[in-house]
């Protein structure tokens, strides 16, 4: 297996994708000529060309509409929304065609949509910019949200989601293009919807997914010396959820720390806990704790942003009060 | 210096304990290790070994008081240290005087239960108590009650690990509220009649409610209320059985003659090994069906009684059985009971066949699936093939937990237990 960074495994899912059908192709801000904001086509407009690769105006409701278009005569788009605080803007194609059609049409079309995204702040970007507003995306029925934390996820997942006849809501973190992980090599897909469970213990499970599944797993590195074996659950499909191994988790360690990078109200940790309670109740030990960011709008300051984001302290600490 | 001997923590979920005799006497010397005191705990009567040497210089509660865990109850010291000199001492007597208050008029004293403090107060204020959904869910299967678990977690909060120390500590037995003696083979002497004075009233009595007491009158509203029994009774021809008994005494030494009820704890115990379906419990949403068969046999104490358990006892001889039996009750009565003797039963009997009952029914020893009555062996006319005849017989009742058996299957395992009672041979192989 190699090590790659996750930039590396998007690029070659999505340069694989391409090969493989020749109905696929991307479209979006600076994908082309440019390489991508964050660098993941790059190479791509020179070898598949202008008709694949395809630079648009600065209009997202634009990209998002065009691209559903596209979907609905059997091609399969890949649309890059710069960022996720941009895809507000094509919110209305995103909820009401994308994630509505096949149902509203008595399943006469489907629209095999991906819409690649960037979440998360961390990068000074500012209030706008730095958003992680996963959970609202999630709330839709009729899209698939998927958000990986590690190159191999992202690769495998990518490549499902591309073939996936459903319009999926694909989010990359905007600080994660640097990790570097294990891929397996040669083609493969990790099928939408299932969580797993990334790292083994007893004590107490952690459930997070994308970015936070490294600030997760560093927390559980620093409390095995403290002789605390955290389990963490990374959900990877944010819809449809699968909570099988976070239910069988916590079952096995009678405690929960739910870790997300957005704002905790309405969040992905308040469905999580949510559902633990609904199915889990009589195995819990201890109420399910949530560490998320703190509500305001995120500060450019860079010192102000780490305290508002959630750290690896934040996470040990919040750990340590369920025990 | 003077060092204080303070009430000991006998299992996780003790509060308190009565100190029901002192062996040493105040001026008296003592070592370290020495037996100081007996004390009564839920469970059993415990020697306290002194912590200390030197000289008992006092003794801060008097025999037969309640002592909170914790509470100073003897003081020793060096011999002829003046107590006056060492200060904590003297506070800690003080302490210890304020808290146990000294004997009150008759009349109030006699009023107040001494059942555990905790429950009374839960009980009678509905106080919720705090716990976690998992420690709620493993003190239900095992039948505790939250109110006498001391919470850990923060603000109190009972969690698992407060759950899992007092079933270390203190396993399902205790006494079971059902009624009855040892299985003694000879019959109980009747109580002999009292002359009393002609044309007089007694006095009401106000007894205290003991810790057994207490016990039995928590899990005897528990089971009743709690369990839908129903009933089951069968009469068994015992001829074969007190034959091959008289045949068996005979060869053995007084002191390990075979009671009736050892015959039965063996014939029960076989016919529950075949018959998994009452050897069995409701625990949680599952039942759960014994692999061991270990049989309760309820024994009579002075102030009310406990379940002396005979474990495994399809796979054990006769002789073994009634040993076991006779060493369990005499430890029982004597109030020195081990653990392991009150723990694990899977299903009871209780026998009052000795005091010449014909029949009765008993309550349910939770979270067992039955209990099973027994009555007095006895001469009967009985009409067989047409003919009145002089038949030995023995009422038995079964008492069965309707959520895990029906009465169908109930009275099979009673046919069943006739295979064996009937045909005793079947005993000893």
């Amino acid at each position: 297996m190699a090590r790659i960074t996750m930039r590396e495994a998007i690029s070659q899912a999505l340069w694989e994708e391409m090969e493989r059908d020749p109905k696929v192709f991307i479209m979006g801000e600076e994908v082309g000529v440019w390489g991508g904001t964050y660098a993941v086509t790059r190479g791509f407009y020179d070898h598949f060309g202008p008709d694949r690769v395809r630079d648009t105006p600065i209009s997202e409701a634009a990209i998002v509409g065009a691209a559903i278009g596209a979907a609905l005569v059997g091609l399969r788009p890949v649309a890059e929304i710069m960022t996720i605080n941009f895809a507000f803007v094509a919110m209305d194609h995103i909820v009401n065609e994308a994630a509505k059609f096949h149902y509203m049409f008595g399943g006469q079309m489907v629209v095999p949509l991906v819409i690649r995204t960037v979440s998360g702040g961390g990068r000074q970007l500012g209030a706008t910019h730095s958003q992680t507003p996963d959970a609202i995306f999630a709330h839709f029925p009729g899209l698939k949200v998927v958000a990986p934390g590690t190159p191999a996820d992202a690769k495998g997942l990518l490549k499902a989601a591309i073939r996936c006849d459903d319009p999926v809501f694909f989010i990359e973190h905007a600080t994660l293009y640097q990790l570097r992980g294990e891929v397996p090599e040669g083609d493969f897909t990790i099928p939408i919807g299932q969580s797993k469970v990334q790292r083994e213990g007893r004590d107490v499970t952690i459930v997070t997914y994308s970015k936070m599944l490294d600030t997760s797993l560093k927390a559980a590195e620093e409390l095995t010396r403290e002789g605390i074996e955290v389990e963490v659950v990374d959900l990877r499909t944010l819809r449809p959820l699968d909570m099988k191994p976070v239910l069988e988790s916590v079952k096995k360690t009678n405690r929960a720390v739910i870790v997300e990078e957005g704002w905790k109200s309405y969040g992905v940790g308040a469905e999580v806990a949510a559902r633990i309670y609904e199915e889990a109740f009589d195995f819990l030990d201890a109420p399910v704790k949530r560490v998320a960011q703190v509500e305001v709008p995120l500060p450019y300051n860079r010192t102000l942003e780490q305290m508002a984001l959630p750290q690896v302290k934040d996470v040990v600490q919040a750990v340590r009060e369920v025990l | 210096m003077a060092e204080i001997v303070t009430m000991p923590k006998l299992g996780f979920d003790m509060a308190e304990g009565t100190l029901v005799r002192w062996l040493k006497a105040e001026g008296e010397p003592v070592t370290k290790g020495e037996i100081l005191a007996e004390i009564e705990t839920d469970k059993a009567t415990v020697e306290v070994e002194s912590t200390h040497s030197g000289v008992v210089h006092r003794l801060l509660v008097e025999a037969g008081t309640v002592v909170p865990v914790g509470t100073p109850i003897a003081i020793i010291g060096a011999p002829g240290e003046k107590l006056e000199e060492s200060l904590p001492s003297e506070k800690a007597a003080e302490a210890v005087e304020k808290k146990v208050p000294a004997p009150e008029p008759p009349q109030t004293a006699e009023m107040e239960p001494t059942l555990p403090q905790p429950e009374t107060v839960g009980a009678l204020t509905g106080e919720r108590v705090k716990a976690s959904p998992l420690a709620r869910r493993i003190a239900r299967e095992h039948q505790l009650d939250l109110r006498q678990i001391q919470g850990t977690g923060p603000g109190g909060r009972i969690v698992r690990r407060d759950v899992e120390a007092v079933l270390a500590a203190q396993p399902e037995a205790v006494p079971s509220p059902v009624s009855a003696l040892p299985g003694e083979a000879a019959p109980s002497k009747p109580p002999e009649v009292s002359w009393l004075p002609v044309g007089q009233v007694s006095e009401d009595q106000r007894l205290p409610v003991d810790r057994l007491r207490g016990i039995i009158a928590r899990r005897m509203v528990e089971s009743k209320q709690q369990v839908p029994h129903f009933y089951i009774t069968r009469e068994y021809d015992m001829r074969a059985l007190m034959d091959l008994r008289k045949a068996l005494n005979a060869e053995l030494p007084e002191d390990q003659k075979l009671s009736v009820n050892d015959f039965i704890i063996k014939a029960v115990a076989l016919a529950l090994r075949q018959f998994p379906a009452l050897n069995a419990a409701l625990v949680g949403n599952e039942i759960v069906r014994y692999g061991h068969v270990n049989i309760g046999v309820a024994v009579a104490l002075e102030n009310g009684l406990m379940t002396v358990v005979c474990r495994d006892a399809d796979l054990k001889p006769l002789r073994l059985i009634s040993q076991e039996m006779k060493e369990m009750s005499a430890r029982a009565r004597l109030g020195k009971v081990r653990p392991e003797d009150i723990e694990g039963s899977t299903f009871s009997i209780s026998n009052l066949g000795m005091f010449g009952v014909e029949h009765f029914i008993a309550i349910i020893n939770p979270p067992e699936a039955g209990i099973l009555a027994i009555g007095a062996v006895r001469e009967v006319p009985v009409v067989q093939n047409g003919v009145l005849g002089i038949g030995t017989r023995m009422k038995a009742t079964l008492s069965a937990d309707h959520r895990v058996t029906d009465g169908a299957e109930a009275a099979r395992f009673m046919q069943l237990l006739a295979e064996f009672l009937e045909h005793p041979l079947r005993l000893v192989l």
